[in-house]
């Protein structure tokens, strides 16, 4: 036990007198998060607009004038047909569009409802749903107004269709984080843990330890609780700045989130430790490490939509841990589904991480 | 003996790199064993089975009575290794270097203080600075006490003088001599330097993964039979390449500040001064030499090559 207390003391000191990594490790998720916050402000001003109005009558004219004055809005463009909306998305001239047909006016005042088409280039998720939102509230707004002059006690009926161009699923900043959780303690756990046992073997240290009397498992147990450590660490960092600088919601059971986070963890440190089983150098270490961040960022869901990737990647997929974490944080943090919708995500976690670590266990040599 | 070998083979690259060929050794208790031999001869190898990092491909190997395959667990608590390489954290200081080691060999350094005590004194004041700004030769005595903190039976050192200088070296080696006599600890240590030989009490000359010979130094050197002369002249440059030429020459090698040469018995001095003069050479001085472990390695390595 003293030997397992030093090691990892000496491994602590490892870390925190190499600058550099310190940085990485502590700063990184922070700027990661932060710049996901700030990238995505949820004002958004001087929306290019353009009116595609085929009634053009009272009522019409009045929304035109509505959004026209609005400061939110810039009209840009006035369109006679919708090939011409969809003209002007693809010269990339207009944000939004509004799409109004000849019949909306007799419908309004015949029926109490009408429906008017809106069309947002979603290539940007939020400032897309932030204008649909917008665009909504003037309809809505207008809807009331006329239903008061009118004399109306139940208030005109507007229904606005959205219509995503070009990212119909709209991710949005609350299903990015997910996804940059399960990067960032890929990165650190499975980069740092290898990094940390190869440089062992690379500076010849790991001649002398073996040499010792220290059982193998000891030095794998003591280079991997600094990490673990600081793991969670940056966990807590990732959902203090998720909460209060995204304002995630945090819908579904804490408990469950931070067991099925700690099991992710484990994973990672698993996969690190196999790496370092695999390579003698610092280099190929890291070179592998990030070999395994690039599946990550792009298999696990986080920027690509697996319902939409051909059947193979989606069998691909289904080896990636990060893709099984960030569907489960999803539904916890987002969706906040009860415990048994994640059972399927945590049972297939259970098992990478147990055969990881036996793999990474029997592989770790006692010799040199 | 505390250290023993039976035909050791042991090979890299599946098969294809030989790095020890059915190598056999006796170490006597609280003997300084020394290896000699140059880089690549297999003695780096020969140091990781006996400390149980490598397996041998065949025979078999003991340490203080324990198999080196099924007992390394035990070996490994009654050695002290020092690799070849730096093999410390550079990031820690001394003490914490020192600390470290003492723990997860199951020691403290208040418990073996009169072992390391010597060599422990002479890096103390430096005992707050990191390992990576040491010196050479303060590295190496920090890696000493390392390998020591614990006591073991059996020091193996891999070539602990390489990158020291001179006066480091002379210590060292003073420190290695204290340590046998006044503990009792077998020492085996190995060298490419052929003047550190004389310091053992028995060597093996190794090269291409066998031994040429085990002795005392002293029997190595007696045992050596051909005639030496020391050799030298203004024109060194060309000087050697006239030497090979010669009728009478066995071998002729740089020693120092002249060539050290060996003749076919019947030679005379007066001889080679003749041969020399009909080249040209001025200022030649031929004197009798003492051959040293170097001149016996170059002969046996000579014999060696000829007979294969």
């Amino acid at each position: 036990m003293k030997q397992f207390q030093i090691f990892v003391q000496k491994e602590f000191k490892h870390i925190a007198r190499d600058t550099r990594t310190m940085m990485i490790l502590v700063v990184m998720p922070v700027i990661l998060m932060v710049l996901f916050g700030f990238a995505l402000t949820t004002e958004v001003k001087n929306s290019r607009l353009a009116i595609c109005d085929m009634a053009k009558d009272e009522i019409t004219g009045k929304i035109h004038d509505r959004f026209a004055g609005n400061r939110y809005f810039t009209l840009t463009a006035e369109c006679s047909s919708v090939e011409q909306v969809y003209e002007a998305f693809r010269k990339g001239e207009i944000d939004i569009a509004l799409v109004i047909g000849s019949e909306f006016s007799q419908e309004l005042g015949h029926t109490g409802a009408g429906s008017i088409q809106l069309l947002i280039d979603g290539s940007e998720p939020n400032q897309a749903s932030t204008r649909a939102g917008y665009a909504q509230q003037i309809l809505m707004g207008f809807a009331q107004e006329m239903a008061e002059k009118n004399g109306r006690s139940i208030p005109y009926n507007i229904v606005s269709t959205t219509r995503m161009l070009y990212n119909p699923q709209l991710k949005s900043e609350y299903n990015f984080v997910p996804g940059v959780m399960g990067m960032i303690l890929l990165l650190i756990c499975a980069m740092m843990t290898s990094i940390a046992i190869v440089k062992e073997k690379e500076t010849g240290t790991m001649e002398v330890l073996l040499a010792s009397p220290l059982p193998p498992f000891v030095i794998i147990m003591a280079k991997l609780v600094p990490y673990f450590a600081i793991s969670c660490v940056n966990l807590t960092t990732i959902l203090l700045l998720g909460h209060y600088l995204l304002g995630l919601p945090f819908a579904g059971s804490m408990p469950v989130f931070l067991g099925l986070s700690l099991l992710y963890i484990l994973v990672s440190l698993a996969l690190g430790l196999l790496i370092s089983t695999l390579v003698s150098n610092q280099l190929a270490a890291m070179i592998i490490s990030l070999l395994l961040i690039i599946p990550t960022i792009y298999f696990s869901g986080m920027a690509f939509p697996i319902e939409s990737m051909p059947t193979v990647f989606q069998r691909v997929s289904t080896v990636i841990p990060a893709r099984w974490y960030v569907s489960a944080v999803r539904k916890l943090m987002i969706q906040g589904v009860a415990v048994k919708y994640v059972i399927q995500e945590t049972a297939i976690l259970s098992i990478m991480a147990l055969v990881l670590i036996t793999l990474s266990l029997s592989t770790f040599k006692k010799r040199l | 003996m505390i250290v023993e070998a039976n035909s050791l083979t042991k090979t890299y690259n599946r098969g294809k790199t030989k790095a020890l060929h059915g190598l056999s050794l006796g170490v006597e208790e609280g003997e300084i064993y020394g290896l000699i031999g140059p880089d690549g001869a297999g003695k780096t190898t020969l140091f990781r089975i006996l400390t149980t990092l490598l397996l041998p491909d065949s025979g078999e190997a003991h340490v203080d009575g324990l198999d080196v395959q099924k007992d390394y667990r035990q070996i490994r608590k009654r050695i002290g290794y020092m690799p070849g390489k730096f093999s410390l954290y550079q990031d820690l200081t001394i003490e914490e270097n020192l600390r470290f080691f003492a723990t997860i060999f199951g020691t403290t350094i208040e418990e073996n203080c009169g072992l390391i005590a010597d060599i422990y004194a002479q890096i103390e004041r430096f005992k707050d600075r990191r390992a990576g700004k040491l010196s050479g030769g303060m590295k190496q005595k920090l890696a000493l006490c390392c390998a020591l903190i614990h006591a073991p039976r059996v020091l193996f050192l891999d070539e602990p003088t390489t990158g020291v200088d001179p006066v480091s070296r002379k210590e060292f080696w003073e420190m290695l001599k204290k340590l046998q006599q006044r503990h009792g600890i077998t020492i085996m240590v190995s060298t490419p330097y052929m003047d550190e030989a004389m310091q053992c009490d028995r060597i093996a000359l190794i090269q291409e993964g066998s031994f040429l010979k085990v002795n005392t130094p002293q029997h190595i050197i007696d045992e050596y039979d051909k005639t030496l002369w020391n050799v030298k002249c203004e024109q060194m440059h060309t000087l050697l390449t006239v030497l090979k030429k010669w009728e009478n020459t066995e071998s002729s090698f740089s020693f120092g500040e002249t060539f050290h040469l060996s003749v076919k018995e019947n030679a005379a001095p007066a001889d080679l001064m003749r041969y020399l003069g009909g080249h040209g050479l001025s200022g030649i001085e031929i004197s009798e030499a003492k051959p040293t472990i170097e001149d016996c390695f170059m002969s046996l390595l000579k014999t060696d090559y000829d007979e294969r």
